[in-house]
């Protein structure tokens, strides 16, 4: 052929042909040496970048444990509720981003479209509030009070409601059984914080932005078991946030069940109890003001003297929890918390302190026994004591004579306590302490558990005080700037205190000595601490820190782990004191202070032990305290500003050994009415299906009891004082304030 | 000797043979073809038609509901691809060289219909015509192989007429007259990654030409004082600026110009080895790689597929080139040495910069991968491009 020439094989296009070819073939290699480096060398750092990329948690909760009492009656449980929720990743799929569903929706809901827009939006800095604070894959919730009605029409039409859902949802309820309200000691759950949920993050059980957090009570401390651990689903998400596939899913186990040793009946009577206690005090005039009682708070607890578990425990003024289920509104929450609230939320038998009055007296009987002092005596018991030129008067300056210390327990004869202690005061150096002191009087104070807590199952509890020297020196050191600026030599009353306190407020002198020996001046205990005591001194010596949890019981009903009682010491006294410490306070309860509340009790079969307190404080009316205790049960009743310990805690504390024991208020004994003979010691029965059975509970044990004793034989025991009215032999143990005493001593 | 048009026509449709005997007869067409090169184009098709399919069986806001919208498209344009091949192979390269003016009149004047209010701007580059039925043609394609043909022709004439052993300096001139001007209007679309490619063609047709070292050399300065003039004088819209610059730093603004880049890369790494299977990439149905059925979809291989599926697909692309390149080299005359030699700059450049930039190794542009990126135009350019080579292949005088 020759229309083809051979040029094309010409040498300088052949070696640039080559050379095109040697460049093709690096740039190839180039690719695929890139390739290799990012699959196979980094490979793992990108797998590690996409997974991240494209996977969402959604966190199913777990359902929250029941609180139940010793019988297995629910007093914290949950209910459900019909929850309408939407997704928004199924919102988002659709072409107007769900707004036409959403309009339908709150046509059935009954709200405005509006409204139920802003709940599905979600929050960022330009959005305020209504809007989801949640994350983006979790269902959002538009109402948890939908009826059966708006529920059915959405589910039935789910094709017109694509992406919405009406399901059943527990929502936390207290349903105070019996109306036994235990509110304080319940607690209550409130919205998880957004440290919270950060710090949970990473555990196994993380924190849902809707999650809620016991924040007091039991709620608060078996949080924890409470509330089992949250599902975690892991979506695969593309990028828009729309979900294509499930990556793994952990499934929520629901939280564990508390059982408790409260017995809701008992505890109904104790609330109803103690809140009669204060309204009736509240009709009682009040020498010293002229005014009548406030009765401002007040608390009261029963436990089983024989392991220090609480079978009742009220504090009031009280709320209802409920207030706290679903978000507290901001006015129940100032009505709860704000300045003229008087604090419903204290759980004033574990976070109220104040001078414990006589019934303190144990403490020091127990001490001057210890310090070598003989138990009989006997003792002068005088009308009063005096120090130098300071008199400490007896209550209503009586004088009892020569008599032991039981004896000046059962008539709360001060003079004796006052002498006492005065004398170890004086053994021990006086104002210029031995190097060795042996502080009796304080280190049996200390003994006894008081000065810290008592270690109940309850969240913050104080530690009251036991105002001995250490005390008084570092409060001095605290607060001397302040006294030595206000202080003056002839001012106030308070000025002249303070003066006093700057000069020598560091000592413990002798006045406070005497002081503290009838559980006054800066001595400050908390109910909780004297049940504890009194239940002690019951069942021989042990010091049990009180429990109100029985036994935790997982969902199933196959885990049962019981709460055993616990110890934190031995009461300091041989058993030949108990013993007649014990004879003392059933003196108290037959002949003593407490005797004209104890009418008619059968001293026979039930013995009854108890001890009587009215303390004094500055610029404020007394406070009644009431100790008592059987061989099974101890139950210690405080009111502030209630007035005397007998007259204002008395009935109250006997109604409550009454509806126990099924005692009439003539002394009959009915077991078919006792509610609580003996402590419940058997857990309530677990069901095959891990439910736990519970008995029927009566509407209100409180009115039940009170229907008895409409009984026209029986008298009214809302009328106590008619009853009974207190004579100057047996009345509560009572002091004048040592105002005038004081100044002498300056 | 036995010339290459005469043993076609003889031996491929002489009327004495029967069907099969004709077709598998050691001289014929069928037997001559270039199989490798053949064989590698299908298969990245088919691979191309997988990969697009797992790329948009998901994006309902692209396939229309349907989620073998994109897969049976992907097959339809490789179908007629091949036809395409199978009408170039049954014309003749030769054949064509009389109808290359026309050819180019024809592919300067759709470029030109693109700046009419006739054309339709993705992604940022006025480069489409709209075509009823909802297809679309992307002239600045054709143009590719248009510019190949015409600058052949010219260069080629008088050596192949045995005149001249090189182009002389007037052809040169002319021929690279004659890439500028459909180079100029596509750069106005602007189409700045199908200017790139038409350089890198002019580059290599020039080298194949055995055009003098000056006008290699010249052109290569040119074009990088091109670079920076055009870079300097702002003709660059903001969208390729801010690619260059995410290019540089791909770790600038990661949601922003830098996500397609670092995307793609997470998606190629965390491929691994073998990948994480057909369909079952994250990335890829996540959908968090950005065009990943056209310019980005090596990442679909890169993720699925992982190592040994990208490899492949460089390691076919190369066979088609490598094939290429012996055809340019052992083809007699320059018209066909030319032709494969532009081809090769083509493919090659392409392949290069459209896996380079997947991978993190080139500025972001939006070019096709031969065969295996969804879309019409580009595969029917690609597969008229292999016509071309099968011709030369096919025409070139059976070696003694």
């Amino acid at each position: 052929m020759t229309n083809i020439p051979e040029t094309g094989r010409n040498p300088r296009v052949q070696i640039r042909l080559v050379v095109i070819q040697v460049l093709v073939l690096s740039l190839l290699l180039t690719l695929g040496g890139r390739l290799w480096y990012l699959q196979i060398r980094e490979g793992a750092a990108y797998a590690k970048e996409a997974s991240g990329n494209h996977v969402q948690q959604v966190v199913e909760p777990a359902v929250r444990g029941s609180i139940l009492d010793a019988r297995g009656v629910a007093l914290a449980d949950n209910e459900t509720r019909l929850v309408v929720s939407a997704s928004r990743t199924d919102l988002l799929k659709m072409k107007d981003d769900g707004k036409e569903v959403l309009t339908k929706l709150a046509k059935v809901l009954g709200m405005t479209p509006k409204e139920v827009q802003e709940k599905v939006r979600l929050c960022d800095a330009k959005t305020p509030q209504p809007c989801w604070n949640g994350s983006p894959y979790q269902p959002i919730p538009i109402t948890d009070e939908a009826t059966p009605k708006q529920a059915l029409q959405i589910r039935e039409r789910a094709e017109d409601f694509p992406g919405i859902t009406a399901e059943p949802e527990a929502v936390r309820r207290y349903p105070s059984p019996g109306k036994a309200n235990t509110a304080q000691v319940l607690g209550y759950l409130s919205p998880v914080t957004d440290e919270e949920i950060k710090k949970a993050q990473n555990t196994n059980s993380p924190y849902l932005r809707s999650d809620q957090v016991g924040r007091s009570g039991l709620e608060r401390q078996y949080d924890k078991a409470l509330r089992g651990k949250a599902g975690v689903t892991r979506y695969e998400v593309d990028n828009l946030g729309r979900v294509i596939g499930q990556a793994e899913a952990d499934p929520a186990h629901p939280g564990d069940n508390l059982v408790t040793s409260i017995d809701s009946r008992v505890q109904r009577i104790a609330e109803y109890q103690l809140n009669e206690a204060m309204k009736e005090a509240r009709k009682q005039h009040d020498r010293n003001t002229g005014t009548n009682y406030k009765a401002d708070s007040g608390a009261v607890v029963v436990m089983e003297a024989k392991t220090g578990r609480v079978v009742a425990m009220a504090s009031n003024p009280t709320y209802d929890p409920n207030a706290w289920v679903g978000g507290i509104s901001a006015k129940d929450y100032t009505r709860l918390t704000g300045k003229s609230s008087n604090y419903p939320l204290l759980n004033r038998a574990i976070q109220g302190q104040s001078a414990p009055g006589s019934i303190f007296k144990v403490i020091p009987t127990a001490a001057a026994v210890n310090a070598g002092y003989s138990f009989n005596g006997p003792y002068n018991c005088s009308s009063s004591y005096s120090i130098g030129g300071q008199v400490f008067k007896n209550f209503e300056s009586q004088s009892h004579g020569a008599i032991s210390l039981g004896r000046a327990l059962e008539v709360s004869c001060d003079t004796v306590f006052y002498a006492l202690s005065h004398e170890e005061w004086k053994r021990d150096g006086g104002t210029k302490p031995k190097k060795n002191a042996n502080d009796w009087f304080y280190k049996t104070a200390h003994q006894f558990g008081l000065g810290k807590e008592t270690g109940i199952d309850l969240p913050n509890e104080v530690t009251g005080r036991v105002p001995d020297r250490k005390w008084k020196l570092d409060y001095w050191k605290a607060n001397k700037d302040v006294w030595c600026r206000t202080g003056k030599r002839n001012g106030s009353y308070a000025e002249k205190i303070a003066y006093e306190n700057c000069l020598e407020g560091n000592r413990l002198r002798a006045g406070d000595s005497v002081n503290y020996s009838i559980g006054q001046g800066d001595t400050l205990v908390t109910p909780i601490q004297m049940a504890t005591i009194y239940s002690a001194i019951s069942n021989g010596g042990t010091l049990y820190n009180p429990s109100v949890g029985k036994a935790v019981i997982s969902a199933d009903g196959k885990t049962v782990t019981p709460i055993k009682p616990e110890s934190h010491g031995k009461l300091p006294m041989t058993q030949k004191t108990r013993d007649e410490i014990d004879e003392a306070l059933a003196g108290v309860a037959t002949r003593g202070t407490a005797a004209w509340r104890f009418g008619g009790w059968p001293q026979d079969k039930i013995p009854m032990h108890a001890k009587t307190g009215t303390a004094e404080v500055y610029g404020k009316q007394t406070t009644s305290w009431f100790a008592t205790y059987t061989k099974d049960y101890s139950i210690v009743m405080t009111i502030s500003q209630g007035g005397t310990g007998s007259g204002a805690s008395g009935p109250a504390v006997r109604n409550i050994y009454n509806a126990l024991y099924g005692v009439s208020e003539d002394g009959d004994i009915d077991s078919k009415k006792a509610l609580l003979p003996a402590p419940q010691k058997a857990l309530p029965k677990v069901k095959t299906d891990g439910t736990i059975a519970s008995p029927k509970v009566s509407k209100d044990p409180a009115k039940d009891q009170q229907a008895k004793k409409k009984d026209p034989n029986a008298p009214d025991p809302l009328q106590p004082a008619t009853a009974a009215p207190p004579t100057p032999e047996n009345r509560d143990t009572r002091r004048r304030r040592r105002r005038g005493s004081r100044r002498c001593l300056a | 000797m036995t010339g290459g048009v005469n043993s076609f026509q003889v031996s491929g449709y002489g009327p004495e043979r029967s069907g099969w005997t004709r077709l598998l007869a050691r001289d014929s067409v069928v037997r001559r073809l270039d199989w490798p090169i053949l064989l590698s184009a299908t298969v990245l098709s088919l691979l191309g038609t997988l990969l697009v399919y797992s790329a948009t069986r998901n994006r309902t806001e692209l396939n229309q509901g349907d989620p073998y919208y994109f897969l049976v498209r992907h097959l339809l344009n490789t179908g007629i691809g091949l036809a395409l091949m199978a009408g170039t192979v049954w014309l003749g390269h030769r054949a064509l060289r009389t109808a290359v003016p026309v050819l180019y009149g024809f592919s300067v004047l759709l470029i030109l219909l693109v700046l009419t209010p006739l054309g339709s701007t993705i992604n940022g580059a006025h480069s489409w015509i709209k075509l009823p039925g909802g297809f679309s043609l992307q002239p600045s394609e054709f143009v590719k192989v248009t510019i190949i043909l015409g600058m052949a022709m010219l260069l080629a004439a008088r050596v192949d007429a045995g005149d001249k052993q090189y182009p002389d300096h007037r052809t040169v001139v002319q021929a690279l007259g004659l890439a500028a001007v459909p180079m100029l209007i596509v750069m106005l679309m602007p189409d700045l990654g199908s200017v790139m490619v038409m350089v890198i063609i002019v580059l290599g047709v020039l080298l194949a030409s055995g055009a003098s070292n000056r006008w290699v050399f010249g052109l290569l300065g040119a074009g990088t004082l091109g670079a920076v003039t055009v870079w300097q004088l702002g003709v660059l819209d903001d969208y390729q600026i801010a690619r260059f610059a995410a290019f540089a730093n791909p770790a600038l603004d990661p949601a922003g110009v830098g996500y397609n880049t670092n995307q793609a890369r997470i998606a190629i790494g965390s491929g691994g080895l073998t990948g994480s299977g057909l369909f079952h990439g994250s990335q890829t149905t996540g959908q968090f790689v950005p065009e990943q059925q056209t310019d980005f979809v090596f990442t679909v291989a890169g993720e699925e597929l992982g190592f040994l599926g990208g490899g492949l697909i460089i390691l076919l692309l190369g066979i088609v080139l490598w094939r290429a390149c012996r055809i340019a080299r052992e083809t007699t005359d320059l018209y066909g040495t030319i032709v494969a030699a532009g081809i090769v700059a083509w493919f090659a450049f392409q392949t290069f910069e459209n896996v380079g930039m997947t991978l993190g190794i080139m500025p972001v542009t939006g070019l096709p991968l031969p065969f295996v990126s969804y879309g019409g135009s580009s595969m029917f350019a690609v597969w008229i491009a292999v016509g071309l080579l099968q011709s030369i292949r096919v025409q070139r005088p059976m070696s003694a």
